[in-house]
């Protein structure tokens, strides 16, 4: 058998500091860009047509380009996002749906620049068919409202959010309380750098962007958990040694998992980023960053969280206890302090 | 390992792996042999995976709710209201009418003493919405008070009423199973158009027909004599007018009434006895708006293919309708839906939260009806203006980018595999594609639609399939290393591996749970695949994977040597 990694012992909470910092240092920037786009007039996040509505512009062609070809002329002017639509019973029709742009722009003038790269629009009153000179028309012009309002945008918050508690209280009712909110800031820590690169880039959000933010949840967790059950493993083992080294062990014995299962699915998620398309760009780069930031979470936010937050309950058990004026054992909690505190987290 | 719990384990992998696979790939009807040839395979596939708009493409509607439909109606409604406010009030009005003609709003009312009007608008506005003054202006002249809606009002009204009807049919959709429709304002705002786009479904115009039926329900007072003699019905509706001495008066409403078919009563029982009129008192007991709910079933006393809906009522609805019943004993009711009496009964007794709607129903239309009564009436009717089938929103281009791009990735994590955990990545790999084929079988099972959304929940799933696989067999390297014989460290490996994966399952389905449950749209579609996806996983990763290992490890008496 080769083996990636060996008998690892690298001091990852050594480093918090660095994480943390580097952690802050992006959600910063994420927010700054919001909030400076917003304040300067612009936009904090791109939303798409999915979330604010747009025009839905009918083009008629004598011969129609393929989809591509336009998406392709309409990126050429500026027209970005633009969602190509076929009509199956009029195959020489396009519907070609835009967001809502800024005041004093026309959605409708821009994209007859774009399609006039095809040749002449056919003039208003005129037929296509009888204009032998033209090769298109645009034959309807129509505004389109937002598919997911402001209510149904406010649901799906409340119910990710509803998610998120779930999450919480299935690993504090499996681990610890202090385990499941570390494991939730993490989450938060990965989904607001996520966004903070859409600002800043000004990635389009559409809903399936909403989807792969899910993803990067789901991922998330799942990566935090298999770190966190390894560091519940080992304190049963290794009862003596502190929750500081019993932390740093567990990431280093499960860090060829992490690297193989982390490397695998970032090499799929970089191959749709590459070779997925225009349409799906924004959709994998929120898998690609969440791949990436998930992983780091685990390490550099989740468990140094979980480590802090736990020194400080035993330090505050320790005082409890002392003023109580009984003998305590110095270093860890005393095993059965942490079994009353652990009831029902067995395994 | 004992060797029948091996053979057990194998009959139980390969029914599940059979079943799965003719899920996916075989026909919902009796299969013959060309099935199973490349097309065959192909064809049936695409029949059997329903995917979403984004994918596939679909429907494309436009429609117009009759926003003026809903003013003149809301107009006309003011007015009854109005003559009975000022009737109960004490007041005589001789003459009046609600005009809706040239694009105007108008209540009019003309008291029978003029120099009483104020008194009268008094008792009006503190009863009926006329007192709005954000809606109504009021003026008064020679003889005539009139309310007239404000330009404003008119169009928040009808803004609002194009929300509502948003809402309904949405609801509707919902109610119908179409899963991942679109459904968005469509035109400038005044044109009051939807539009609604939907992936294929099998019977598009009974779609069409349900979502703009109007259920407009309301339970009426049949005007006539108390019973035993039967409720008055009239041949014409000019008969019915003259009893009611030519014009009807503002609380009297003449309906038409479509009687169940008796079958004594006729020899072709698909033949609706001719059409006759009643009188009902105006406003309705209570309207649609206190329903609860609406089921159908099959109608007691009738042919046994007929149905007919039971309803019942809200707490408040019932308070009045109990109230009213309890007045009305021996005097007669009607059920009327979108304007059209549907079935009279007798008030026996005091009623309060439950009703019914008799009539010639097949199961078809009594579910239809009973879905579209459940969802609220639309506040105006609706018409649609255009009608159209429409590609994958995502572009065909896109999505075979996207279909390539998951290929290659695919293949990197099977090539990894193999390479890294050699003959045990075999294991991973046959892992995997179980995990791909039940997954789809799963999907197929719950009927649901693959859109991208739900795609991303399988990216998810399977590098959480690749995760358990990861798990175990790193794990068993482990405890290889510590110095464990190779049935032990596979033992070892898999027990301590399985408490992980649990727990990143067991925390991943949870929260999925609540999309499915709470979330609309994409979020759901994620949730599904996400559920079915961990819970296949759980078979393939664990159960399936355990078992290749227990083979092997059991085709000699001792192992030397486990490819890892």
């Amino acid at each position: 058998m080769f083996q990636i990694l060996h008998d690892i012992t690298i001091d990852w909470l050594g480093n918090r500091r660095w994480f943390i910092g580097v952690s802050l240092l992006l959600m910063l920037a994420g927010l700054g860009s919001a909030i400076f786009r917003q304040a300067t007039g612009g936009q904090a996040f791109n939303l798409g047509v999915d979330f604010k509505g747009g025009t839905v512009v009918t083009a008629k062609f004598k011969q129609r380009p393929s989809d591509e070809t336009i998406r392709a002329a309409l990126d050429e002017k500026g027209v970005r996002d633009a969602v190509v639509q076929s009509v199956r019973d009029s195959p020489d029709t396009v519907l070609i749906k835009v967001p809502l742009e800024g005041e004093g722009q026309d959605g409708r003038a821009r994209v007859r620049e774009a399609l006039n790269t095809f040749g002449s629009e056919a003039a208003p009153a005129v037929d296509l068919a009888a204009d032998a000179n033209a090769s298109y028309k645009i034959v309807g012009t129509e505004a389109v409202g937002a598919i997911a309002g402001a209510q149904l945008r406010n649901k799906a918050i409340a119910v990710t959010l509803a998610a998120l508690v779930g999450i919480l209280v299935y690993i504090a009712f499996r681990f610890e309380w202090t385990y499941g909110a570390a494991a939730v800031i993490a989450v938060f820590h990965d989904v607001l750098v996520t966004l903070g690169f859409f600002s800043m880039f000004q990635w389009e959000i559409s809903l399936t962007v909403i989807a792969a933010l899910l993803t990067l949840v789901g991922f998330s967790v799942n990566d935090t958990i298999v770190v966190f059950d390894r560091i519940r493993e080992n304190r049963k083992l290794h009862r003596r040694d502190s929750l500081y080294k019993i932390t740093n062990d567990a990431i280093n014995q499960t860090l060829s998992r992490t690297i193989i299962t982390n490397g695998l699915v970032f090499l799929s998620v970089l191959a749709l980023v590459l070779f997925g398309g225009d349409v799906l760009r924004a959709f994998s780069l929120a898998l690609f960053i969440g791949v990436v930031f998930g992983t780091y979470s685990s390490v550099a936010i989740a468990s140094p969280i979980m480590v802090w937050w736990e020194q400080r309950l035993e330090a505050a058990n320790r005082r409890a206890a002392l003023a109580m004026s009984q003998p305590v054992k110095g270093g860890v909690r005393t095993p059965a302090k942490a079994s009353s505190r652990r009831a029902g987290a067995k395994l | 390992m004992k060797k029948k719990n091996l053979l057990q384990r194998t009959i139980i992998i390969a029914l599940v792996t059979i079943i799965g696979l003719y899920l996916v790939i075989g026909p919902r009807r009796r299969p013959h042999l060309k099935d199973f040839t490349w097309s065959g395979i192909k064809a049936t596939l695409a029949s059997n995976i329903k995917l979403g708009l984004d994918l596939q493409g679909g429907s494309h509607l436009v429609m117009r709710v009759k926003t003026e439909e809903f003013l003149r109606r809301l107009t006309e409604e003011n007015y009854v209201a109005a003559q009975n406010a000022a009737k109960d009030a004490g007041f005589e009005i001789k003459g009046g009418q609600a005009d809706t003609n040239s694009g105007k709003h108008q209540v009019v009312l003309e008291p029978a003493d003029a120099s009483k009007a104020n008194d009268i608008k008094q008792a009006v506005e503190k009863k009926v919405e006329l007192g709005d003054t954000s809606v109504w202006s009021y003026s008064g002249s020679g003889g005539q008070m009139v309310w007239t809606m404000t330009g404003n009002a008119e169009r928040t009204l009808a803004d609002n009423a194009t929300t509502q009807a948003l809402n309904i049919i949405d609801s509707r959709i919902n109610a119908l199973g179409i899963a991942e429709p679109t459904l968005q304002t469509h035109g400038s705002q005044s044109s009051h158009q939807i539009l609604l786009q939907m992936p294929g479904v099998q019977d598009p115009e009974r779609v069409k027909e349900i979502l703009k039926g109007e259920s407009r329900l309301e339970l009426v007072h049949v005007v006539g004599p108390p019973s035993p003699a039967p409720a008055t019905t009239y041949q014409t509706e000019a008969e019915a007018l003259a009893s009611l001495g030519g014009t009807a008066p503002p609380n009297r409403k003449i309906f038409p009434y479509s009687e169940r078919m008796e079958l004594s009563a006729a020899k072709d029982p698909s033949q609706p006895k001719p059409k006759q009129w009643v009188v009902v008192e105006t406003p309705a007991i209570i309207d649609g708006s206190e329903l609860r709910n609406a089921t159908a079933v099959p109608s007691q006393g009738g042919r046994a293919d007929d149905f007919e809906i039971n309803f019942s009522l809200k707490k408040s609805g019932a308070d009045k309708f109990g109230q009213w019943t309890g007045a009305h004993i021996n005097e007669y009711m009607g059920v009327v839906l979108n304007g059209e009496v549907k079935s009279i009964a007798y008030i026996k007794s005091q009623i309060y939260d439950q009703g019914q709607i008799t009539g010639r129903f097949t199961q078809q239309s009594a579910e239809d009806l009973a879905l579209t009564l459940r969802s609220g009436a639309l506040p105006a009717p609706i018409e649609y203006l255009e009608e159209r089938t429409v590609g994958p929103s995502l572009g065909a281009d896109s999505i075979r980018a996207g279909v390539r791009a998951s290929l290659v990735g695919l293949a990197l994590v099977v090539l990894f595999m193999l390479v890294y955990y050699r003959g045990s990545g075999v294991n991973a790999v046959v892992a995997l594609i179980l995990n791909m084929i039940l997954m789809l079988a799963g999907l197929i099972v719950f009927g649901a639609t693959l859109t991208l959304p739900g795609i991303a929940g399988m990216i998810l799933t399977i590098g959480m399939a690749v995760d358990s696989n990861v798990l175990v067999f790193e794990r068993i390297r482990e405890e290889l290393r510590s110095g464990k014989t190779i049935a032990s460290a596979v033992d070892q490996g898999f027990a301590r591996a399985f408490i992980t994966i649990i727990d990143t399952h067991v925390t991943t389905i949870i929260s999925s749970l609540f999309l499915f449950v709470f979330g609309t749209g994409p979020i759901r579609g994620f949730a599904v695949t996400l559920v079915i996806g961990l819970l296949v996983n759980l078979f393939s990763a664990v159960y399936v994977s355990r078992t290749i290992f227990i083979w092997l490890l059991s085709r000699k008496e001792r192992v030397e040597s486990l490819s890892i």
